[in-house]
């Protein structure tokens, strides 16, 4: 069985349908990654899983249990977050105080463990601890919002977009990153508009194409994909 | 002496403001509207003390805990049946039913205990302390009222500061969705911060009420529309602003009354309109900017 199933959904905005019967799974221990240029509906899929929207079809299981009606706020629990797109740290909280957001469900007694185990990952969090969150660099905050989202201890972390507006150097090390939660047992969800990176990371992929999955495959193979070349990789 | 009379009597009267723009400032900041029923409650409060103490001969701290307890829960009801199911709607439609809100309340309160002026009874006596050979002149009240200010404000800092829930009202007032993607529940938060300032509201009717005991079911009125100024002088959605607002709007108003009874809303509102002119943000308030 899938980790998360996510089976014909369809989400509108108002009369506006950007999400049109999207069935994808993800397995535990892969990154999979939606692509797409902006507007095809990628973000739309997260938030819905995430529960920040709604789809009005369909179903979506995460670890066997039907999670299409469930609050958003209480899906942390059951050990999915999101890294939201645009990051969306508290600008003016101080980073520690974000981190200890993120773990706003666990109990207190391990929030201590976690902020190391964060701290870790990201030395340079560690450094600006006291430091409100909105005076860091784009990728300082992209970090942050990666490590608010693993203060919860979650099974799948959601990633959407966390290359945009970064520097190329930047991008290299925030899929580093990826790689390395991954490597350390994290499932990977992860939407982003630069296919090139996310494919090369990435176990298996979807295209998305005005709300529709249109192609899928293993991570390398779409990159090798003559009509996925055409569209999203210059070439 | 009368200078210092004066601006003691402000910082009071100040005080007063303050405790009620706080309840203004900390709705506004997290739920983003203007709860013009907030000077309501405060009419509730001091209606459910001077019946506590006076016909039920309760001590006048059970009196100010009665209210604070009826405030509070007024305060979440009032919430959660006129404003929640307005959190999509346009903000003029929420601001229109706060102000619908604020007449229920005058009305029920008309009907209920009549429009004569009822004489509230101080709940910290009418004693003062006199100093420099009676040439100055400090109440109970003043004291008490400064102090409970004070207090207020330590410990609003110390919740939002250090407390976990407090943090999470933070979080919430700067980015709802992301504070979702944390597990925060939103609607629950948005309650308690009702409450909080409601509860404050009760305090500082019992106080407006201990300094200038009349109380009739528009004694809220002008207080709170004063307060909300304070408010937005202090940089609405700022706890210090609502603070440093409070404070000078009361000290402004009383030197302007000394001066001249008549023009002393006046002066107030001209200086509300100065500092807005020369800082939209008020005095601590941060620009926001609006995501996109």
């Amino acid at each position: 069985m899938s980790m998360l199933q996510v089976d014909n959904i369809n989400v509108y905005y108002g009369a506006i349908h950007a999400v049109k019967d999207i069935s994808f799974y993800v397995d535990e221990g892969e990154i999979v990654t939606l692509i797409g240029a902006n507007g095809a509906g990628k973000s739309t899929t997260l938030q819905t899983i995430s529960g920040l929207l709604r789809s009005r079809t369909g179903s979506i299981e995460f670890l066997g249990k039907a999670i299409q009606n469930v609050p958003a706020a209480k899906l942390v629990a059951h050990g999915l977050a999101q890294v939201p797109e645009g990051r969306r740290v508290f600008q003016q909280m101080t980073v520690e105080e974000n981190l200890e957001m993120g773990a706003f469900t666990q109990p207190n007694t391990t929030i201590a463990p976690n902020l190391e185990r964060v701290y870790e990952q990201f030395p340079r969090l560690k450094e600006r601890r006291r430091q409100v969150a909105g005076t860091l660099s784009g990728g300082e905050q992209q970090m942050l919002a990666m490590g608010r989202a693993l203060m919860s201890g979650p099974k799948l972390l959601m990633l959407d977009e966390p290359s945009m507006g970064l520097a190329p150097i930047l991008v290299e090390q925030i899929f580093e990153i990826i790689q390395r939660l991954h490597k350390a047992g994290t499932t990977i969800l992860l939407v982003e508009q630069n296919a090139q990176m996310a494919l090369s990371v990435a176990d298996r992929g979807y295209v998305l194409e005005t709300g529709r999955i249109t192609l899928t495959g293993p991570g390398k193979a779409l990159l090798a994909d003559e009509a996925v070349k055409k569209a999203y990789l210059g070439g | 002496m009368s200078i210092l009379n004066n601006l003691i009597n402000g910082i009071s009267l100040g005080s007063v403001y303050a405790i009620i723009a706080l309840g203004y400032t900390m709705v506004y900041g997290i739920a983003k509207m203007l709860n013009f029923a907030h000077g309501d409650v405060i009419m509730v409060g001091a209606y459910v003390c001077f019946f506590a103490t006076g016909q039920f001969g309760l001590p006048p701290l059970a009196g100010v805990l009665l209210a604070m307890v009826v405030c509070t829960v007024l305060g979440m009801v009032i919430e959660r049946l006129a404003y929640k199911p307005l959190r999509q709607s346009a903000s003029l439609a929420v601001l229109i039913t706060a102000i619908g809100v604020s007449y229920f309340l005058q009305n029920s309160a008309l009907l209920l205990w009549k429009s004569d002026p009822k004489v509230f009874t101080s709940v910290v006596g009418t004693g003062s302390v006199k100093l420099f050979g009676g040439e100055l002149t400090i109440t109970h009240v003043a004291i008490v009222t400064v102090l409970a200010c004070v207090v207020i404000m330590l410990a609003l800092t110390w919740f939002t500061g250090r407390t976990k829930m407090g943090k999470a009202m933070r979080a919430c007032s700067e980015d709802k969705a992301a504070a979702q993607l944390m597990g925060i529940d939103v609607d629950r938060t948005i309650s308690m911060t009702f409450a909080i300032g409601s509860a404050l509201a009760a305090i500082a009717g019992v106080l407006l009420c201990s300094t200038y005991p009349s109380l009739m079911p528009t004694t809220g009125s002008l207080p709170g529309i004063k307060a909300f100024t304070a408010a937005v002088f202090g940089g609405i959605g700022s706890i210090p602003g609502a603070m440093l607002g409070g404070i000078l709007l009361g000290i402004i108003e009383i030197f302007a009354k000394a001066f001249n009874t008549n023009i002393s809303d006046a002066v107030v509102f001209a200086v509300l309109i100065v500092v807005l002119l020369v800082k939209p943000t008020g005095l601590l308030g941060k620009a926001v900017r609006e995501k996109v």
